[in-house]
Formats: C-alpha cells, structure tokens, sequence
C-alpha cells in the first residue's frame, strides 16, 4: 500500500522532534500477529464496511466472528489466491453474529463481507505467518510433473524425427520439402519450449532470430534456414547449420527428459508459452519470412494447455472456480485460432488483418490473466 | 489516519514554484512556519499530491479543479455475459477507489503478496501520493445495443453526434462501450490508474484506443489560473466553473426528469481530439491569431477589453465600422449568447503524440467537455463552429467520443453502473 506508511515531515525530524503520527499507531503492526490467542477474531459488517479485527494472524485454525451491523443480510468469506474459498459463512442477518472456523496455512487472503450476499464483496488483506502446515496433495502434484513429463517425452522423440525430416531436405537442397517441413518441426519445438528455456544457450543456438544476435556472433538454428528458404532462396552453405540445429535439438531432448520439474516450472511454463504467443507470434516477428506463426502459436497453445491440465487434479481441488475460468478461456481461444485453419495447417501471419489479430491479443490476455495465478495456488 | 504526510507531498511543499505558479493548486495552507523552523505544530497541506475524495453525489473529476495530466481510455466489452460485466464494474470500482485515495489497485499490493503470484498492483506508483487522482467512468451508446439488455435504458441525450462539416472522424479512435477519465497531477498515477484498470479488464473488456494528455487546457475552479492551448491562447476564460452552483444545475448535471433514472446526478462527456498544424499556425501573424479568437494572447482579454475576464462586447466596431470581434471569430460562435445560453465543463488537455514523419509535431488538443444534454448543448455549438469557425483552417477534428457518465459511487457497498444494471 502506497501510503501506508507515516513519515514524520522532514523539517520536523530535523529539528530533532518525536516523529509522531496524530491518530495513534496502526491496528496491528507487521510482526506481531493478533488473533492468534484463541478468541474469535471479531468482524464487524455493516453494508458499506468489513472491519475485521486482526490482519495478521498465527498459521493454523483461527475463528470468525462475524456480527451483521447493517441492514442487508451477508457473507463473509476468507479467500485464498485466485480467490479460492478457505472458509465462507453465508445468511447472516442483519443484528446477528455468526461464527466459521478457518484453517490457514501461512500465506496472503483476502477478507470479504458481502452485504446483500452479491457482488465480489468489501475485502481486506489477511496475512498469515508462522509455521507452514503442509497440505495433503503431494501426491497429486508429483503425479502433475510425472505426467508432463511424460508429454514432454513423447513431444521430444516426435521433435527429433520431424526435425531430421526437415534438416534432411534442407541438406538435400530441396527447398519446396523443406518450406513445407519448417512450420512442422517447429511445431514440437514450440510446444516444449518452456523445458528447454531451461538449458541456457541451447535455446538460443537453436531458436534465435537474427536480431537476438549480437554482432559478431554467428546465428545458427531454424530461423537462419527459413530466412534462406523464404528470403535469399539459397540454401547451398545451410548444411552444417542443419547438422548444429540437428545436434542441438538432441541435446536438448536429452536433457529435458533428465529435468528435474516441479509443478511451479508448468505453471510458469504454461504462462510463458502464452507470453511467446503475446510477443512474437501475434506480432509475426517469430516467423518473419515465412509468415508461418500461426504454427507456432497453436503449438505454443497447446503445449500450455498440456502443463494445465498436468496440474488439473491439483487445480480442482484447489481452485475449482479458477479451472472453470481456464477451461472457458482456453476454448475460446481455440475457437479465435481455429477461425484461421487452411487445410492442415494455418493460414499466413500476413493473410490476417488488423482487427483479427487484436482478437486473438484480447483472447490470449483474457487465458493468460487466469493461467497467472497457478502458480501462487500451486506452491502451496 | 486521515492526514498521512508522504515524501511526495513534502517536495510539494518546499517547491514553491510549483504552488506559486498555481498549477493545479487547488488551496495551499500552510499552518506552520517556514522549514526550519523549530516548533510547527501541524502542517497541512491540500495540494498537488493530496487525495480526492472517490465517494459523493456526483462523480469526481468533473468539477474537480482539473488536474494537469490525463490519460483517456475507451474499451470495447468482449465479453457477451452481463454478469461478467457487472463484476468487473465492481473490481473496477473497488480498484479505483483504492487507487484515487493513492493506494495499490488490489488488497496486496505490488510487493505485498506471495512470490510465486504476479502482483495484484503493477508497482510504478509505489512512493507515489495520491496526486489529486480521479477516475470517472461513462458508457458509450454503443453498449446500448442487444448485447446486455440495456437498449430501454439508453438516454436519448446518448444519440449519435451528428456528423459536423469538416470532420476526419478515424473509427479506430472513436466511441466505445465504456470510457474512464484518469486525471492527476503526475503522469505517472495517471498512467498506473489505466494500466491496472486495463489489466483487471483482461477477457472482459478490450482497449479499443486511449489517449494522454499534459497542460489542462480548461480552469474548472476560479481557484485556478486559465492555461494556454498549444496555439498560445488563454483556453476556457468563460468555462463552467465549480462556484457557479446554479448554473451547474441547469447546464452540467442530469436529472432525474431528464431521462433515465440510473442518470440522475451524471453528466454526458463528448470526447474530441483536434489535431492542430500548429507549423501554419505559428506562421500566422499576431493580429491574425488574435482574430480568429477573438482575444488578445497576453491577456487573453476579449478584443476592445483589457482584462481577462472583462465583458465580452460583441458590438464595438473597429475604425472602419467592421465589428472587432468579426462574425466568424472562435469566442463570438462559442459564447453561450450565440447558442441560445447553451453552456459547457470544458476538460480538454493539450496532446503531442510524437510526429507525423512529415517532420510535423502530431499536436492538438484533446476536448472535453461535460453537459446536461449533448443535443442541445455541444452539437448546436459544434455546428456553428464547424461551418464558420476561422480556426477551422489550423485545426481537424479526427476523433469523437460521447458517454453517458452516471451520477457518483455512493460508499463502498455501491459500484460504477449499479444503477444501470439494477
């Protein structure tokens, strides 16, 4: 909060005075949780307030006590990130005081009285510290990263095979083949991108374009090629940078499938898949010369797609409202994307006009706000 | 803890340029004595930094003396559920009112949640004072249609403008379902405000065009100095202003009687960015300038007058028994006397929007103002303008915007639009 620190005016501390504030000290100060002695933490609802006694407090069980000062019936509720429901009493009428019991791990909530028991409510910052009791579903989450894993594996070995496809035509020198290959094998490519951004230099060797190199540096890796495909049209001195890409891709896919993941590296990765899309591909600076981005957003999608619904049981239990959000938001998307199918493939960056792509900024915006939040629910 | 002292407001204070050049500076008491001094009991300070309060009858950033810096923007709703719109209306309300009193946009803050969540505040504010912050919210007539059943509660006053000679209307930056008015007087706040507003918009609503703007080009208090236009000219001498509470009454507010309920204590904005060649204009000698406003520039007083704020008289004749405010001049077909006693809250704010890459500044004005009724306000004012007005040569009129801005949040159980959706 921006002022919600007191600072004594300047001068006056200069001249060697108390810094005092004139309405005494803040409720509860950082460091000392309140509420954690075993009384009910009071809550005072009206229809415009949500006064709650305490906004620190001990990790574990505490107590509300909500009284209803006002003239609506309410609410109260305690959220978690991705306003996940900790504990909620409904219908408390006007003059009543109701009671819930709420089991808080340490971490940040929100506090929230809904007078008239509609709206997102009046809410308030809740901190929560102290000895962190772990949550059952660990066995849910490494089941989310064995099963990522799993899809990163068999996106890897079809990664490997389409990429020798293409790297052999190149080499070959049959441009057509490989024009067609390109926006294939990028496709395995760009939907495990997030475990391979793990490996540092890899990824650039293999994906950078030819602004990301700094000069001096040689550029190697698919976007090389596909400017020599689209662009000069002469692929003649591409071979040993076929073999490097071809090199690089099995390393990489070595070592993604030795990674150690854990289910914040899907949350993260599910959200920066969605980024790629935001900066690169709906700008068509990822695929320049060959216009071919499209390919890479619905890989990028789908690839973000796969580390959610790894995490899915997890997220069910934890956030259920916030899956149902995703699931919308995901279909529409691919519903936004779907509109601009040609055959098997996609159409050009280049054949969509402006409005087109401001819908599917909007609608990658309205994925990536909710897929933000998985990590904070996750970690828990 | 109601009179929290910030760094900010502290540099407000020992900058006296800024207060004495009485930009923005609404009241300035100092109830103590100069830095340094040994004993000041208490200092006060309502200026450049303070909060405005977000609650009350009427929307802030109205009549609220204007501040110096804006930033403008329009959306387009995408979502196609009511519902959803609604709650927005409501995280947006709860944001703002946060945010205006130079709080973060959510409960958490920037820096105040968990590590492995985005923050609910992007942060560029942090340190920042509250800046006379005001957010005010209108809906455009394009939300009126089937999508959400509003269509009964479209107020007439909601119509489309009518199409003025001479307009370059770009659709691009035109209308909008819903538009939000951030004004303050750091660019920065102004900024922020938008920005997290946009961001909890995310999948509900779309920025269809925004716009910023510096130097306040209209008093709305007699507090206030009047500010120059980029052309140099003193800029709303005979605006509305806050103290004229009659006629706010009858010029500014919309009643209840006057349409729709939800309505009742709103104004309606119409929103137009006039690009100005201010090359050509510059090229154009004083007593041209001073012509086609009808002002002198130094004073700003009306020609034959010598002060600003002197009585207008549209009858005085120069040597040769032309009329010396001449018939097509800016003040004589604006003034109220010419437009049946039709009167506006003019708002604007100069822009620069970088360069044209014809070695041009893209310069102008952003124009605001704020009225009972559109339709008998701004359009019979605008059409005299637009067919005769000898500005018209230096200026284009190259977006629109009009919005149905409803009367204000009451506390904190009320929400932007409550009325209209109820």
């Amino acid at each position: 909060m921006r002022n919600s620190i007191v600072i004594a005016v300047g001068f006056l501390a200069l001249a060697g005075l108390t810094a005092c504030s004139d309405d005494g000290a803040p409720a509860a100060g950082p460091g000392a949780p309140t509420g954690a002695a075993k009384g009910p933490v009071a809550v005072a609802a009206s229809d415009t307030e949500c006064k709650v006694a305490a906004t620190e407090l001990a990790a574990g069980t505490s107590t509300f006590a909500i009284t209803n000062g006002g003239s609506k019936v309410t609410e109260f509720y305690v959220y978690g990130a991705g306003d996940r429901v900790m504990g909620e009493v409904e219908n408390i009428v006007p003059g009543l005081t109701r009671e819930v019991i709420v089991e808080l791990p340490a971490g940040v909530y929100e506090t929230a009285c809904k007078p008239g028991m509609t709206g997102k409510g009046i809410r308030g910052p809740l901190k929560v510290t102290g000895e962190h009791k772990p949550l059952s579903g660990d066995a849910k989450l490494a089941e989310a990263t064995a099963g990522y894993k799993r899809y990163i594996k068999s996106q890897s070995q079809t990664l490997l095979a389409k990429t020798r496809e293409f790297v052999d035509a190149v080499k070959a020198g049959d441009i057509a083949k490989a024009k067609a290959l390109y926006p294939v094998s990028r496709t395995y490519w760009e939907r495990i991108e997030p475990v391979a951004e793990i490996f540092g230099d890899l990824d650039p060797a293999i994906d950078a374009r030819e602004n990301d190199v700094a000069e001096g540096e040689k550029w190697t890796g698919f976007h090389k090629i596909e400017k020599d495909l689209w662009v000069t049209k002469d692929i003649g001195e591409d071979g040993p940078i076929a073999d490097k890409l071809m090199a690089d891709i099995k390393t990489i896919v070595e070592k993604s499938n030795t990674a150690e993941l854990s289910p914040v590296l899907l949350a993260n990765g599910a959200k920066g898949l969605l980024d790629e899309v935001a900066s690169g591909k709906i700008t068509g600076e990822e695929d320049r010369y060959s216009h071919t981005d499209l390919w890479d957003f619905d890989a990028n999608l789908q690839g973000s797609k796969a580390a959610v619904q790894a995490l899915r049981p997890v997220l069910e239990e934890r956030a259920p409202d916030l899956v149902k959000t995703l699931d919308e938001k995901f279909a529409a998307t691919e519903a936004e994307l779907g509109a601009h199918r040609d055959g098997d493939g996609w159409k050009l960056h280049t054949e969509l006009s402006k409005a087109d792509l401001k819908k599917l900024s909007d609608s990658i915006n309205a994925l990536s706000e909710p897929i933000s939040k998985i990590a904070a629910i996750v970690v828990k | 803890m109601s009179e929290r002292i910030s760094r900010r407001k502290l540099f407000g204070l020992g900058a006296a340029g800024v207060a004495a050049a009485g930009a923005g500076t609404v009241a300035l008491r100092v109830a103590g004595e100069e830095a340094g001094s040994a004993s000041p009991t208490s200092v006060h300070v309502a200026a450049l930094s303070d909060a405005v309060p977000f609650y009350g009858e009427h929307q802030a950033g109205i009549v609220t003396p204007a501040q110096d810096r804006l930033h403008f923007v329009a959306f387009d709703v995408i979502t196609d559920k009511r519902a959803e719109l609604v709650e927005l209306l409501q995280e947006w309300t709860a944001a703002a009112a946060r945010m205006t009193q130079g709080k973060d946009a959510g409960t958490f803050g920037a820096v105040g949640g968990v590590l492995e969540a985005p923050p609910d505040d992007t942060g560029e504010a942090l340190g920042l004072p509250a800046s006379g912050l005001t957010l005010t919210v209108g809906f455009g007539g394009s939300l009126f249609d089937d999508r959400f059943g509003l269509a009964a509660k479209k107020p007439a006053a909601l119509a489309d403008l009518p199409r003025f000679p001479g307009d370059a209307l770009l659709p691009e930056i035109s209308g909008g379902d819903i538009c939000v008015q951030a004004c303050a007087n750091d660019p920065q706040v102004a900024v922020h405000a938008i920005r997290n507003l946009a961001r909890i918009g995310f999948g509900r609503v779309s920025v269809r065009w925004s716009q910023l703007g510096f130097g306040r080009t209209s008093s709305t208090s007699r507090a206030q100095a009047t500010p120059r236009n980029l052309m140099g000219f003193k800029d709303g001498t005979n605006n509305l202003k806050l103290e004229d509470k009659a006629l706010l009454e009858d010029q500014l507010w919309a009643a209840a009687a006057d349409g729709p309920a939800w309505m009742a204590g709103g104004s309606y904005l119409v929103t137009r960015k006039i690009r100005m060649t201010v090359e050509t204009w510059d090229r154009a000698p004083l007593a041209e300038q001073q012509e086609i406003f009808g002002r002198d520039k130094g004073e700003g007083a009306p020609l034959g007058g010598k002060g600003e704020f002197d009585p207008i008289d549209f009858t005085l004749k120069d040597s040769a028994g032309e009329p010396l405010i001449k018939a097509d001049a800016h003040i004589r077909l604006a003034h109220h006397s010419h437009n049946g006693g039709a009167r506006l809250l003019r708002r604007g704010y100069n822009y620069v929007d970088g360069s044209d890459g014809l070695g041009r500044l893209d310069a102008g004005l952003f124009f605001m103002a704020y009225q009972r009724d559109p339709h008998r306000q701004f359009v019979p004012i605008q059409l005299s303008l637009a067919r005769t007005d000898l500005l018209n040569e230096y200026i284009k009129h190259v977006s629109s915007g009009l919005f149905a801005c409803p009367g204000g949040v009451h506390d904190a159980g009320d929400h932007w639009g409550r009325a209209l959706f109820a």
